[in-house]
């Protein structure tokens, strides 16, 4: 990968309890192109993107070690500030989780507890970042109704502009259109294509088909280890384990 | 005949009695109050304080004890308040969810729900002994409040722990602080399952005769200072029930009777607010 990359991890290990989920992984994810990271279900998947932005602290019993350099900070480090980690990346759950307020203040909110008070700012961002999320033009009419009005797929859009309100370099999406109906899942990848230029952005999936369409960077994992990773036409289309090839295979006939 | 068929008629048949049990009780107990409280009930008592001689069936009104109760329920139910919800919090925010400490915490709050409340005006009456305090309104506060803590504790508790753990993570992902994330997020999302147990803890407090009777003691003036004593519905309704002139009896079906409508009042404007303060909750 010729690319400058933008997270890179090494030797990352996690341990729920007893249980070792990550197993010694090493892998780099490349500056402003879409990473999909696939696998089956419970392979950990979620674990992985959930140490990016040390979520995983606060999981029951659970032990990290390794390094997961951002920008060239390992932000592991105990000494790393995790406010200002998190804030540089925008993160989509499986299912839309809008705040309890109204659809102005969800996109605001982060804004706000970063220190922005003035009004006519907050109007800006608001209005910006909806549209780079392609909502804007379905709720302008009523910022000030509650985020629960909206449909499953405007409330993704919604969460997808609240992480893009506190200007993230980086958007990660835990299976983000798992929950949505097939059109909404389609105009969240496109806005993907879209953001594409302007950030890093990592998804997890399971669907293989969803990976081959969207992603530029492909990382397989398998029961906690990391099997293959690579540039997705390679990925695709040459894999090097046979692992890969048959996991391509089982799930596409 | 099916021996499951008959275990279901059985459960059926207990079910039905014991709600007709509670209902007709539920129902018998506002009739009596209505029954025996209606013909008393007047202007005069919700509007004055007791003349002398009210206990002997002269004139005047409960205002007093109205204007106590009220006083001393209100007070008490911010103070518990402004001490259970940051505990609540605590224990689902900040704690982390496995911690021992937080299993013992629960029990010791379940096991002080169970304390009869005149413990806690027994306890209350020893605090204020220590700082020289008299009964007085600030007296029946504390104890109230110290009465009704535990349970709102765990009322709030309940509620908030039913808050997805993704809507902490949503927060937590754009950069929040825990602080920051328990009180925009988790207490609004929470708010209406904080305000039903608000409200329940309030009617306790508002209720209980045995927690103030050292504590707030009693006056027939409406009370001006934290420092001085306050009258209170039930022990109002005590009083006169012990006073063997009809007159006087009946003024306490009376007072039960002002009781019930406050806490009903109180609970229909709260679901009011509360229907306005929640319309943003994600369901
Ligand atoms: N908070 C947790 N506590 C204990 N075990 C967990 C926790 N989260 C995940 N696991 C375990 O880690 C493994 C990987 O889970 P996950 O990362 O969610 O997989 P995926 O997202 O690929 O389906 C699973 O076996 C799961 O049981
Ligand atoms: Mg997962």
């Amino acid at each position: 990968m010729e690319n400058r990359a933008h997270i890179r991890v090494e030797g990352l290990n996690v341990h729920f309890g007893s249980e070792h989920v990550l197993k010694d992984i090493s892998l780099s994810i490349p500056d402003r192109k879409i990473t999909a990271i696939i696998g089956p279900s419970g392979c950990g998947k979620t674990t992985l993107l959930r140490s990016f932005n040390r979520l995983i602290d606060s999981s029951e019993g659970v032990r990290v070690s390794g390094r997961v350099m951002v920008d060239d900070e390992n932000i592991l480090d105990a000494r790393a500030e995790v406010t200002h980690i998190r804030r540089k990346m925008g993160l989509l759950l499986q299912r839309p989780y809008p705040l309890p307020m109204s659809i102005y203040d969800n996109v605001a909110y982060g804004p706000r507890i970063h220190g922005i008070r003035d009004r006519r700012r907050l109007d800006e961002i608001v209005e910006r970042f909806l549209s780079k999320a392609s909502l804007w033009d379905e709720v302008r009419q009523r910022l000030s109704q509650p985020a629960s009005v909206l449909s499953l797929g405007q409330q993704q859009r919604l969460c997808l502009a609240r992480g893009l309100a506190v200007e993230p370099e980086i958007i990660l999406g835990d299976e983000p259109t798992s929950a949505l109906d097939p059109q909404s899942s389609q105009r969240i990848e496109q806005t993907f294509t879209e953001l594409k230029s302007d950030y890093t952005i990592v998804i997890v999936t399971h669907i293989l088909r969803q990976a081959r369409r969207l992603a530029d960077h492909v990382i397989f994992l398998y029961l906690g280890e990391l099997i293959e990773q690579g540039p997705a036409w390679d990925f695709f289309n040459n894999p090097k384990q046979p692992m890969t090839r048959e996991y391509i295979k089982g799930l596409i006939s | 005949m099916d021996r499951r068929k008959v275990e279901e008629g059985i459960f059926r048949v207990l079910m039905v009695l014991a709600t007709g049990l509670i209902l007709s009780s539920l129902v018998m107990i506002l009739l009596t109050v209505l029954v025996k409280g209606l013909p008393y009930l007047s202007l005069e008592m919700v509007t004055q304080t007791p003349r002398g001689g009210y206990y002997l069936g002269k004139g005047g009104g409960i205002l007093n004890a109205i204007i106590g109760s009220l006083y001393l329920a209100g007070g008490a139910t911010l103070l518990a308040i402004l001490f259970s919800l940051p505990v609540a919090l605590y224990l689902n925010v900040y704690s982390r969810p496995d911690a021992r400490f937080v299993s013992v915490c629960r029990l010791a709050f379940d096991v002080l729900n169970g304390v009869p409340s005149i413990v806690f005006g027994a306890f209350g009456f020893t605090l204020m002994i220590y700082f020289g305090l008299r009964a007085s309104l600030l007296g029946g506060i504390i104890a109230i409040a110290l009465l009704i803590l535990p349970m709102l504790i765990r009322a709030m508790d309940e509620v908030i722990r039913l808050v997805p753990r993704e809507l902490m993570d949503a927060s937590y992902a754009l950069g929040a602080t825990r602080w920051e994330t328990a009180l925009r997020v988790v207490t609004r999302q929470a708010l209406p399952g904080i305000l039903t147990a608000v409200l329940i803890a309030f009617g306790r407090g508002i209720g209980d005769a045995a927690a103030v009777i050292f504590t707030a003691g009693f006056t027939d003036a409406v009370p001006t200072s934290l420092l001085r004593p306050a009258a209170t519905l039930p022990l109002a309704i005590f009083f006169q029930l012990g006073v063997p002139v009809p007159e006087v009896q009946g003024r306490a079906y009376a007072s039960a009777l002002i009781l019930t409508l406050l806490i009903l009042i109180i609970s229909v404007a709260a679901r009011r607010l509360s229907r306005r303060l929640t319309r943003h909750v994600v369901k």
